[in-house]
């Protein structure tokens, strides 16, 4: 009857369940073989025998110490976080529910720094956070941060704003509660799996990026995890320390990969019910 | 929008012009965090890059006044620039095609959904993930003849006699590079061809498989088509993002061997960084930002012409 069933019901069997299984080992195999690397013994590293910690006391005592970075990376991903989910909130209201002189520009001009490359940003305001004396800073880093998860967070809230029924709005409004009342108890209850959405996803940009920290940070003591890790890299003295460098990369992933996984229900949902609309 | 529809209906009764002010004044404070974000840090650095790409602009001197064409000219002269937009395309073509092939392979694996498929579908999600950065450093160490289970791995199928060095010769940089890549990011196109696929009434295939079309019949006529506007969000999506390709070549390959891998932001980078010229990697910036606006025009005029004709 179904063609989705007949794929289905042809497949579901052994050959079916040794490609996916399969698939399964490849993509899970280069996780796995990280952490056990990271653990296990290598030559030029701390860990010189048997499994242990060696190479995660090295990455923790590594220039400014591992606590340092990790900090510094959790400072970023907090106020990435905050600056996005509060300027596209309050934005995504104005977008869906008020009308004023310049909304359909001001949507669009946003919407236009997703068709800017990372890097066309990244040379002029690297000049001007100089001059606004927010040069390797963690505050500085965050703002552009924020500004490139604008586009994707206010189309969301606005698409999410949207979608709230105005009946109760309504009668909160002629009841005389104002419009930021509205916003707080009856329009973020209700628009909370868009705004998780725009959470996680400006999480794992942050706490994942590379290029803005590598071109706006050079102090070693602002630096976020991942320009430490490929520091800690390059720091060779003759010897590539592996070990260590998987270590940093395990430091890194665990938390993004947990937290995907830990929210799986509420962006799943958001993707598919974009399915139903079409 | 029966909010809008109450106030035009409050204004016919001509008493609360001042109630639509104030309404007007909210949506304007609402939007205010916006304007200043967009302004201080979009349009401002868009016009602060256009005049670095006409100044003589250098890292640590600063700005040295108007040079204008100086820096275009001296992209142009550079030996890095052409092979690195060769390079570029190149990599870009041949990651699309992979990387939306592959893509929608998957999608069809797990349409269906049962528990094994939910758990398929969340690791091929789990890379997207793990960072960029973070991916590279761990299939540095992948690929390594120290520590890496490439080699070993190679060894025992018999393909090489001895350990290689993956990033000492181009052919086998560009395809460990791929590779990363490919196990990296293959499953959000997985997801967007998926939402597609679902996306699709079964009535289709129903009609379809009684007036007696086979398989790839159905795929080719039903499934296809229909599928269009979401394998049009993936590639531009896709080339889009390889285009602006750095993180995994500055962190693997390093742009080598011999400068073979070098793409065009890294390009971007070495020369603001490296030569410490800020000109030249603003007018490169800029033209690459030029090379991206025609690309999305072309994009929406096919797009346009497809839905049109469909």
């Amino acid at each position: 009857m179904n063609e989705r069933t007949n794929l289905a019901s042809m497949f579901a069997r052994t050959p079916y369940y040794v490609l996916t299984g399969g698939l399964v080992i490849i993509f899970l195999f280069p996780l796995v073989w990280a952490v056990v690397s990271s653990f296990s013994a290598q030559s030029g590293s701390a860990q010189a025998l048997g499994y242990g910690l060696g190479n995660y006391e090295r990455l923790f005592n590594f220039q400014e110490g591992l606590p340092r970075y990790f900090m510094n990376s959790v400072v970023i991903a907090a106020l990435t976080v905050l600056f996005t989910v509060t300027v596209s909130t309050l934005g995504g209201y104005a977008f869906a529910r008020f009308s004023f002189p310049g909304k359909n520009i001001l949507f669009l001009i946003v919407l236009a720094i997703l068709m800017v490359p990372y890097a066309t940003l990244l040379i002029p305001l690297f000049v001007l956070l100089r001059q606004l004396e927010l040069d390797n800073t963690l505050v500085g880093l965050s703002l552009v941060l924020a500004v490139y998860q604008l586009p994707f967070a206010t189309f969301m809230m606005r698409v999410s704003f949207e979608a709230v029924p105005t009946e109760l709005e309504e009668a909160a409004l002629v009841d005389g509660a104002s419009s930021f009342d509205v916003l707080r108890r009856i329009m973020l209850p209700a628009v909370l799996p868009g705004l998780i959405t725009v959470v996680l996803f400006a999480f794992l940009a942050a706490w994942n990026d590379f290029f803005a920290p590598l071109i706006l940070i050079s102090d070693p003591s602002q630096s976020p995890l991942p320009l430490a890790i490929a520091v800690l890299r390059q720091q060779t003295m003759g010897v590539i320390d592996y070990g260590a460098t998987e270590a940093g990369v395990v430091v890194m992933a665990v938390p993004c990969i947990f937290i995907f996984i830990l929210l799986q229900r509420y962006y799943m949902r958001g993707f598919m019910s974009g399915a139903v609309k079409g | 929008m029966s909010v809008a529809s109450r106030l035009t209906a409050r204004r016919l009764t001509g008493r609360t012009s001042a109630w639509t002010r104030r309404r007007q004044l909210a949506g304007v404070a609402y939007a205010l965090p916006t304007v200043v974000f967009v302004v201080v840090f979009f349009i401002l650095p868009l016009l602060l890059v256009g005049q670095m790409s006409a100044s003589d602009w250098k890292l640590l001197t600063g700005d040295k006044g108007i040079n204008f064409p100086t820096n275009y000219g001296a992209l142009n002269n550079s030996p890095l620039f052409w092979p690195a937009v060769e390079f570029t395309i190149r990599y870009t073509v041949i990651v699309t095609v992979l990387l939306i092939g592959l893509g929608l392979g998957l999608a069809l694996i797990v349409q269906e959904t049962s528990r094994w498929v939910g758990m398929l579908r969340t690791v091929f999600l789990i890379p997207l993930a793990v960072g960029l950065a973070a991916a590279s450093l761990l299939f540095w160490g992948f690929y390594s003849d120290q520590i890496g289970p490439v080699n070993p791995l190679l060894q025992d199928i018999g393909l090489i006699d001895k350990p290689i060095l993956f990033f000492a010769s181009h052919q086998n940089a560009f395809l460990a590079t791929v590779s990363m890549i490919i196990w990296k990011f293959v499953g959000l196109y997985m997801l967007i061809l998926l939402v597609g696929l679902q996306a699709i009434s079964t009535e289709y295939y129903e009609a379809a498989s009684i007036d007696g079309a086979g398989r790839w019949q159905i795929f080719r006529h039903i499934t296809f088509p229909l599928l269009r506007p979401s394998l049009a969000l993936a590639l531009i999506l896709c080339v889009t993002g390889s285009l602006l390709a750095f993180d995994h070549f500055y962190l693997l390959t390093k742009g080598g061997p011999d400068n073979s891998t070098v793409t065009i932001v890294q390009l971007i980078y070495q020369q603001a960084f490296v030569r410490q010229n800020l000109g030249t990697a603003a007018a490169l910036s800029l033209v690459l930002l030029a090379a991206l606006l025609i690309l999305n025009l072309m994009w929406f005029r096919l797009l346009r012409r497809g839905t049109a004709v469909a």
